[in-house]
């Protein structure tokens, strides 16, 4: 790689090439028949890593796990399950 | 490999913010409301450092850091060139965290207040210094636990009340001052459109938990920072040419005691001391007319 | 146009000359008139800039790095304690690569409080990254100014402009002022390497890791030692259009000098007049007047004085527990050459304090008993201290 002066960064939101997601150790998972595409999940998700649908996706390459969805959802349509347990 | 989930996100995912970061999602939120045509000057602190470890970055909008206390004053200078060189559409936006604002930013934020800059100023107010290690900071409130104020035989936890800064901005006599919740986006980007469409200097204070700070789980972020309003402890207004206007009053304010229990930073307060602390909101409260 | 000008003034008019875009500048003494005729130019519409009323000298910095990173050519002026408050931003404004242009009038540091020349205050930020250029005259002010913005602008580095105190900033001196064609021609408008702008994000300052922290310091020392050439070249550019030279030092009848005296500022004049009486005399005494402090020239230095039998540092700073900063700096430039001259230390002219012909003749009666002997006594003294007040035989 090219150093430049001043450590200028200049490709912007280079930084998407980490997948935070590997942070997890609850992972999202929505309940499809529960989930109203309201988008609250969406607006609190402090990464971005879930998109407002019906319904809602987890993008599970960022998601660290966090429980706002989970916590927020107002219809609990979202559960927090152990990494690595389906 | 999907790297913009978020098409329209202006910071990107892959930044180190913990899991649950109140202010991180403050930063995305206000990035949605002012979008692209910006240009961000920050002050070290969490956003900063989590967001671009050279030769990584998360910004996705010009963006500068410089130091810590002079995010104000180098908004003022980009504010200055974009005037000088005639360059329209494009809005300067100085960030900085409670501490670079409140403690050592407070002077170089008075000066471009007072020179009426043109200046979106947006502090995001986890109530400590987080990034070194939840030092105590001006905007602590009072009784919390910090890593400079612990629970001792002789001293427990901030012993003075958390510093005024909208007031301070206000008797400025900027133009628009408001306070903002991450609970409430909707209301948080707002007052962000507003402000950012006045020239001149407009500040926007905004209540951003910490996980770690606070001692609260990664998931109860948002449920914490609405309880900062429902029981008052947070006030939502904005202050527009002089004018008061809260907007938002908690219907049935909840006593202080159900906000203080959800953090482990509060977790060693007596009832006499939340007594003490509900007196305190119960004045504020009265000030801003709520009952 | 000859006009009468102070140093200040001419700075002023150079920074007016250069088309700066954004003053950003906090007074001190001895800098205000800087400061003060900026604003008048802005207030009359004579220069179409953005004059910043900041409220701190560390805010100066802070704006004028703001202003260089979204393309604005920028300027500022300080002194002493505001350079010292400043600080911790000089690394950053270099470390950051903006092409900052800035004019110090030399002036002591406090405590005690001292608002007269010496040129304590830029010595000890000399670390910080910045180009450090030093003028014998108003004259010297007004054209280094103006070439200031090109050197920095072509490297991507800061250039402090400095000039003594009372001594220059408000001596007046008749000062060729250049017309801003010709200005216009030699300085085109800034272009940057890297800009803020929305249409093209990039992102400045951020954390540097350790991976990298060191390799993007070498480039930074690496255009430091690129400046020292293109200071030569822009200054040859600057002699051809304006008929004035400088050079990174300037030889004052020392290639043939057994003495020779080494000296930064307004000094330079007093030591070239006794350097006259001396010549006059038949004595071979030289001086050496540096005007690039950095980059320091250590070729052109060693060129300079290695023929010499003694070299004596007039120099109005001190490292405390250690010695001069030119001294210092000139002393580790010859650690390796082979018969080096002697080298003596003279700390003179602190806190304002009168340089006089004695002094300078005292110092050169050293440097010469020196040359003689074969040997340095004492390697470091004091000119024009009253030996009786401090209790020391110097």
């Amino acid at each position: 790689m090219k150093l430049t002066a001043g450590a200028v960064i200049t490709e912007p939101g280079n930084a998407a090439k980490n997948k935070t997601g590997s942070w997890r150790a609850f992972r999202p998972i929505i309940d499809v028949e529960k989930c109203t595409g309201c988008g609250i999940c969406s607006m609190y998700c402090p990464e971005p890593a879930i998109h407002k649908g019906k319904p809602a996706k987890v993008d599970y390459d960022y998601c660290k796990g966090c429980g706002i969805c989970a916590n927020e959802c107002p219809f609990h349509a979202i559960t927090m399950v152990p990494e690595g347990k389906r | 490999m999907n790297d913009k989930p978020f098409p329209e996100s202006l910071i990107a995912p892959g930044h180190g913010a913990c899991a649950g970061c109140g202010c991180i999602l403050a930063m995305r939120l206000a990035l949605e409301a002012l979008g692209k045509n910006v240009i961000i000057s920050m002050a070290t602190g969490c956003m900063e450092v989590v967001t671009t470890p050279y030769p990584e970055t998360s910004w996705r909008v010009p963006w500068i850091h410089v130091a810590f206390e002079n995010a104000a004053a180098v908004a003022s200078g980009v504010s200055a060139a974009l005037k000088s060189l005639g360059k329209k559409g494009v809005k300067s936006v100085a960030i900085a965290g409670d501490g670079g604002t409140a403690d050592i930013g407070l002077q170089a934020l008075s000066g471009t207040v007072e020179r009426g800059d043109d200046v979106l100023y947006i502090c995001y107010d986890n109530e400590a210094y987080e990034n070194t290690g939840i030092q105590r900071s001006s905007s602590t409130p009072f009784g919390a636990w910090t890593t400079t104020t612990p629970i001792g035989k002789v001293k427990r936890g901030e012993d003075r009340p958390k510093k005024n800064l909208p007031a301070i901005i206000a008797a400025h006599g900027a133009p628009y001052v408001a306070t903002a919740s991450v609970a409430y986006p909707v209301d948080f980007m707002n007052k962000l459109k507003k402000a950012a469409a006045i020239e001149g200097p407009t500040y926007v204070h905004v209540l951003a938990p910490c996980t770690p700070g606070w001692r609260i789980d990664n998931s109860k972020t948002i449920e914490v920072a609405r309880l900062a309003v429902l029981t008052g402890f947070w006030i939502l207004y904005e202050i527009e040419n002089g004018k008061l206007n809260v907007t938002f009053k908690p219907p049935k304010r909840r006593p202080v005691a159900d906000y203080l229990k959800m953090q482990g930073r509060f977790k060693h307060l007596t009832d006499a001391e939340i007594s003490k602390i509900q007196k305190m909101v119960d004045d504020q409260c009265k000030h801003f007319g709520i009952e | 146009m000859k006009k009468m000008l102070t140093g200040n003034e001419a700075a002023a008019i150079a920074a007016k000359l250069a088309r700066v875009k954004v003053i950003s500048a906090y007074p001190i003494t001895p800098q205000t008139v800087v400061v003060e005729k900026l604003s008048e130019f802005v207030a009359d519409g004579e220069l179409d800039a953005e004059f910043m009323k900041v409220e701190s000298e560390h805010s100066a910095l802070s704006a004028c790095v703001g202003a260089a990173a979204a393309g604005a050519r920028t300027f500022t002026a300080t002194s002493s304690q505001g350079l010292v408050y400043m600080a911790e931003m000089l690394f950053i404004a270099s470390g950051l690569r903006l092409p900052i242009v800035m004019a110090n009038a030399n002036r002591a540091l406090s405590a005690p409080l001292n608002i007269w020349c010496d040129q304590q205050d830029s010595m000890a930020v000399r670390d910080c990254g910045w180009i450090q250029l030093y003028c014998e005259n108003n004259q010297e002010i007004m054209d280094t100014t103006i070439q200031a913005f090109r050197v920095a602008e072509s490297l991507s580095l800061p250039v402090m402009v400095c000039f003594d105190g009372f001594i220059l900033s408000h001596t007046a001196e008749p000062v060729d002022v250049p017309e801003q064609k010709d200005v216009d021609e030699f300085l085109p408008p800034f272009k940057p390497q890297y800009v803020l702008d929305p249409e093209k994000p990039v992102t400045m300052g951020p954390m540097g890791v350790p991976e990298y922290y060191e390799e993007i310091k070498c480039m930074q020392q690496e255009a430091m030692r690129a400046a020292k050439e293109k200071l030569v070249k822009v200054d040859a550019e600057f002699g051809k259009k304006f008929g004035r030279r400088y050079k990174l030092l300037e030889r004052y009848h020392s290639d043939d000098a057994d003495v020779v005296l080494l000296t930064m500022g307004s000094l330079s004049s007093s030591v070239k007049e006794i350097v006259d009486r001396y010549r006059e005399r038949g004595e071979k005494v030289g001086l050496v007047k540096l005007k690039s402090f950095r980059p320091f020239p250590v070729e052109e230095l060693i060129d300079a004085l290695g023929h010499a039998k003694a070299v004596a540092v007039l120099e109005k700073n001190i490292s405390f527990g250690s010695a001069g900063a030119l001294f210092l700096d000139t002393a580790a430039s010859f650690i390796n050459v082979e018969k080096p001259p002697l080298m003596l230390d003279f700390i003179c002219g602190l806190g304002g304090r009168d340089v006089e012909a004695l002094q300078i003749k005292e110092a050169i009666r050293a440097a010469a008993r020196a040359a003689e002997s074969g040997e340095v006594r004492k390697a470091v003294r004091w000119l024009g201290l009253r030996e009786k007040l401090v209790g020391l035989r110097t």
